[in-house]
């Protein structure tokens, strides 16, 4: 693949810094771009790559715009039904203990139609770890009005913005799991800077070293831009995220050890 | 005290033009090429020679499309 020019006595494989995962298929991702959803992959890739567990890993897909999702990740994945990505977690845990396995959902996945499925499995403690990507919206179907959307907010099914009155108050989901006493970890990032990303990474890495230890459930929360479905350029959504969805969605960490980290 | 000095590599096929990367670049020595890639995305560039090797532009990269390399030099 062309790749620009390549002059510098400094582009050598014993001075290589940064390269994309191994544990990432050479397909190109299709997110719009600057979406998080890729961001997000890259560093669940960057995690199994660095704690070496590629074989030893069992990601499941949601429906959502990462259904696909194993095409970019060269783990074993299995593809759930909508929202129900918890539930056959659940059983493959339970049927393959000494596996890794984790969920990957959005939240109209897994905050509308699976909200059964997160709840229960937190409540009974399922050693499995959630991933959630919290855009506000259902991005993959047109950008509808989720449990998340925030009050105020545009959406294709609330034009006018999202009206508490009429169509509910905004739910604020890992909190609630939170407080169930199957979770362990349970934490809320974004992947729109570098820091946030880094920081985004090492929460998944303790997840799964969580997951070994046999903890009970590990959950991470990921804010991020659906730059499409809320009509955005990705610089602008980014923004926009920072100075809308953090006063509600504060980032840090929710629960430590079982113990809810107190504000 | 020792200096560092980098450089990137861009896959340039891969690269969407979304521009997250354009500011996280501590030395502002990336931009948006006036070209584009096969797809019609304008893909980012090196405009100046002042990498430091930081990896900041590859870790925000939503598409893994840049590859950083780094030297201590003195
Ligand atoms: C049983 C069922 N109901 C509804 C749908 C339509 N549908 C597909 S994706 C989706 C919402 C996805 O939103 P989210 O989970 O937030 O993921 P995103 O696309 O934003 O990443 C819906 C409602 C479906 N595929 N199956
Ligand atoms: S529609 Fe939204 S969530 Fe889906 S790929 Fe595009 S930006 Fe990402
Ligand atoms: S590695 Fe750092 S200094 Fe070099 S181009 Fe990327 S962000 Fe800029």
């Amino acid at each position: 693949m062309e790749t620009g020019t390549v002059n510098s006595d400094i582009i050598r494989e014993e001075n290589l810094v940064y390269r994309k995962s191994r544990v990432l298929t050479d397909n190109i991702m299709h997110y719009c771009p600057g979406c998080g959803h890729g961001t997000t992959h890259r560093i669940i890739a960057e995690v199994i790559e660095e704690l070496d567990i590629q074989e030893e890993v069992i990601g499941i897909a949601p429906v959502g715009c990462s259904v696909l999702a194993y095409n970019y990740l060269d783990i074993d994945m299995q593809e759930a039904a909508h929202g129900r990505a918890p539930a056959l977690a659940t059983a493959i845990k339970r049927l393959m203990p000494s596996k890794y396995v984790f969920t990957y959902q959005g939240d109209g996945d897994l905050a509308a139609i699976g909200t059964s499925e997160t709840i229960h499995s937190a409540n009974r403690g399922e050693n499995i770890t959630i991933v959630f990507i919290n855009n506000g919206i259902y991005g993959m179907t047109g950008g509808q009005m989720a449990p998340t959307t925030l009050e105020g907010m545009k959406s294709s099914t609330s034009p006018y913005g999202r009206e508490v009155s009429l169509m509910g108050h905004p739910l604020k989901i890992t909190d609630l799991v939170a407080r169930l006493p199957g979770s362990y970890f349970v934490t809320r990032q974004a992947v729109h800077t570098p820091a946030n990303v880094r920081k985004t990474k090492k929460a998944i890495r303790t997840a799964f070293e969580l997951q070994r230890e046999k903890k009970g459930m590990t959950f991470v929360e990921v804010l991020s831009n659906c730059n499409s479905g809320w009509k955005m350029t990705p610089v602008q959504a980014n923004k926009w995220m920072v100075e809308n969805m953090f006063p509600f969605f504060p980032l840090g960490d929710i629960k430590v050890n079982g113990e809810l980290v107190s504000k | 005290m020792a200096k560092v000095k980098g450089d990137i590599v861009v896959e340039i096929e891969r690269c969407k033009g979304c521009e997250v990367c354009l500011d996280a670049c501590p030395t502002k020595m990336i931009a948006m090429s006036p070209d584009v890639n096969s797809k019609g995305y304008h893909y980012m560039h090196k405009i100046k020679d002042d990498c430091i090797g930081c990896a900041n532009c590859a870790i925000v990269c939503p598409d893994g499309v840049i590859t950083v390399y780094k030297v201590k030099i003195g």
